[in-house]
């Protein structure tokens, strides 16, 4: 009896200890949640999507070129990826599934996914941007930082493509070719639309990542104070005014950080829950 | 092709009466990498005869299967050896044009398959692939399909629904129609009834009775009562060699084997 107490004494310590550490775990997040909402939602008004970034010593002020800017080297760099990130994934999972090929680009894939993004970010500042004024191939710009993006993006993309495909099953794949449809019908017609609703939580989850990134272009596209659509050019972007606005002294500054950070915050979680819906879907059927 | 060739290639005298052969299978050794799994079978597929697959898991029957179509070409390190003539052309020829053979060839599987789209575009999908049919004329094909599926009056109201909504046994004649719906000349059941319940499976029985009158059909069972049900000949594969091919009244009633008569007697397998 004696060992029954104690293993029971020993239980209720050891749960005690998981719930302490998943309070611990959450009671940040929480913070960090209700501090950003707190911070962010009273800034939130129609100049913010009105105005552009402020100058210093300039009252007033929004986010529009910034939020501009990360739409449009968001779609950029989505745009780029998601093809290339497809088309590999499609490679490695349909025509080169049981090749040596496909194993070292799932390795190389790995490492690329798991890589600093900062990396990433200068990577393309070495490639693209420095090598002195006369020879550089682009300066900062927003389509060196949309490059970056595409980067990041990249292996997300093959990564759930390969495994969304990896799950529709065989059987169907030769129950396609058993009619004699070609095997590019069998991967459009037959293998994508049944790995559909996970190939789009995959691009998904690859838009929520690059929109919240910003080390990869600071290095790149840096800033810019004005509303700009010119790619070649420096644009503004949220991440990147967020970091340069948070620790200024400048009081509307410091507010359109905490601004910035809640719409990021806000657009990541918006994907984040399609894509767990979409996968849902998935899995009922 | 004349028939004493034929003759000649399989050991035991032939059954089939002088039957047109829709496929003639001649020392067809298959390999999965280094195993073999077929150890140089011949045997005929006569034409307009419904012809059963008997044998323990694991003795080639599948693997037979597979070759008459060539599936196994979605695969590496699976090879085949010798000849498999459909109407006198080696099917197993490297020129084969393999989209072309699986449109002649069809096939069903074990577990049903229909396709991620609704049941009018399960049938409709692959006869658009071969034909230009009008809109008017496709819809008459996919009625066609499914009424001899024998599916018509259960799905006629609810042709958009996706095939995926129907039941184990609907799927699988959903799978047979649109099989059947590209108009090939041999048909290949690989277990199609394995997944089904007892009603679901008379229905299929049935079903491959009256395909028999236009098709050439080969079938794969582990259930001996079927074969005796469904088809004219049986082959009684094990450990990838044919032990016995005749017809399937005599296969059932008087095996030449005895290692035949112990399987259908279960008292191995």
């Amino acid at each position: 009896m004696a060992s029954y107490a104690s293993r029971r004494a020993a239980n209720r310590i050891m749960m005690g200890l998981c719930w302490a550490a998943t309070l611990f775990g959450l009671a940040w997040l929480a913070l960090i949640l209700i501090t950003l909402f707190w911070n962010g939602f009273a800034g939130i008004n129609l100049d913010v999507f009105t105005h552009d970034t402020p100058g210093p010593n300039t009252e007033g002020g929004g986010l529009r070129n910034a939020i501009v800017g990360s739409l449009i080297m968001t779609a950029l760099g989505v745009g780029i990826g998601t093809p290339i990130g497809i088309l590999a994934g499609t490679y490695m999972a349909e025509y080169g599934r049981y090749s040596r090929l496909t194993f070292y680009i799932r390795f190389v894939n790995d490492i690329l996914l798991s890589a600093p993004s900062i990396i990433i970010g200068l990577f393309i500042y070495a490639a693209l941007i420095t090598e002195g004024i006369e020879h550089r191939i682009v300066g900062y710009s927003a389509i060196a930082g949309a490059l970056a993006l595409a980067v990041i993006v990249i292996p997300v993309v093959v990564r759930t493509t390969e495994d969304m495909l990896l799950l529709v099953p065989n059987p169907l794949r030769e129950a396609a070719s058993a009619l004699g449809l070609p095997r590019s019908h069998v991967v459009l017609k037959i293998a994508y639309k049944a790995a559909r609703a996970g190939l789009i939580t995959g691009v998904l989850l690859a838009v929520a990542r690059a929109a919240g990134e910003t080390a990869p272009l600071l290095f790149t596209v840096q800033s810019d104070q004005f509303f700009s659509l010119d790619l070649t050019k420096q644009m503004a972007n949220l991440p990147v005014v967020i970091n340069n606005f948070a620790g200024k002294g400048y009081a509307n500054w410091q507010q359109l950080a905490w601004t910035g950070a809640l719409i990021i915050t806000l657009a990541v979680l918006t994907l984040s829950i399609a894509a767990r819906v979409l996968s849902a879907q998935r899995t009922q059927k | 092709m004349t028939m004493t060739e034929t003759v000649a290639a399989v050991a035991a005298p032939l059954p089939g009466h002088g039957l047109p052969q829709k496929i003639s299978v001649r020392n067809l050794k298959f390999y999965y990498g280094d195993t073999m799994a077929l150890k140089g079978i011949n045997l005929p597929l006569y034409a307009n005869n419904v012809t059963s697959f008997i044998g323990p898991s694991g003795c080639g029957k599948s693997t037979l299967l597979r070759v008459l179509n060539r599936m196994y070409d979605l695969y590496p390190k699976q090879r085949a050896e010798g000849e498999v003539l459909l109407d006198g052309q080696n099917l197993l020829d490297p020129r084969q044009d393999l989209n072309l053979l699986r449109s002649r060839v069809g096939m069903v599987f074990q577990k049903p398959t229909p396709f991620p789209m609704s049941i009018y575009d399960n049938i409709a999908f692959g006869i658009k692939l071969y034909e230009k049919v009008p809109r008017s004329e496709l819809d008459g094909r996919v009625e066609e399909a499914l009424k001899g599926a024998a599916l018509w009056g259960e799905v006629k109201d609810k042709l958009t629904a996706s095939g995926l909504s129907l039941s184990g046994g609907q799927q699988q004649r959903l799978c047979i129609a649109r099989t059947v719906a590209v108009s090939p000349e041999v048909i290949l059941l690989d277990e199609p009834c394995s997944a089904l319940d007892p009603i679901s499976t008379s229905k299929i029985e049935e079903l491959i009775d009256e395909l028999k009158d236009s098709y050439t059909i080969a079938i794969v069972t582990h259930n001996m009562q079927q074969a005796a049900r469904v088809s004219q000949f049986t082959a009684f594969m094990y450990l990838g060699e044919l032990v016995e091919f005749d017809d399937t009244s005599k296969v059932f009633t008087s095996p030449r084997e005895k290692r035949t008569q112990d399987y259908i007697t279960g008292r191995f397998g």
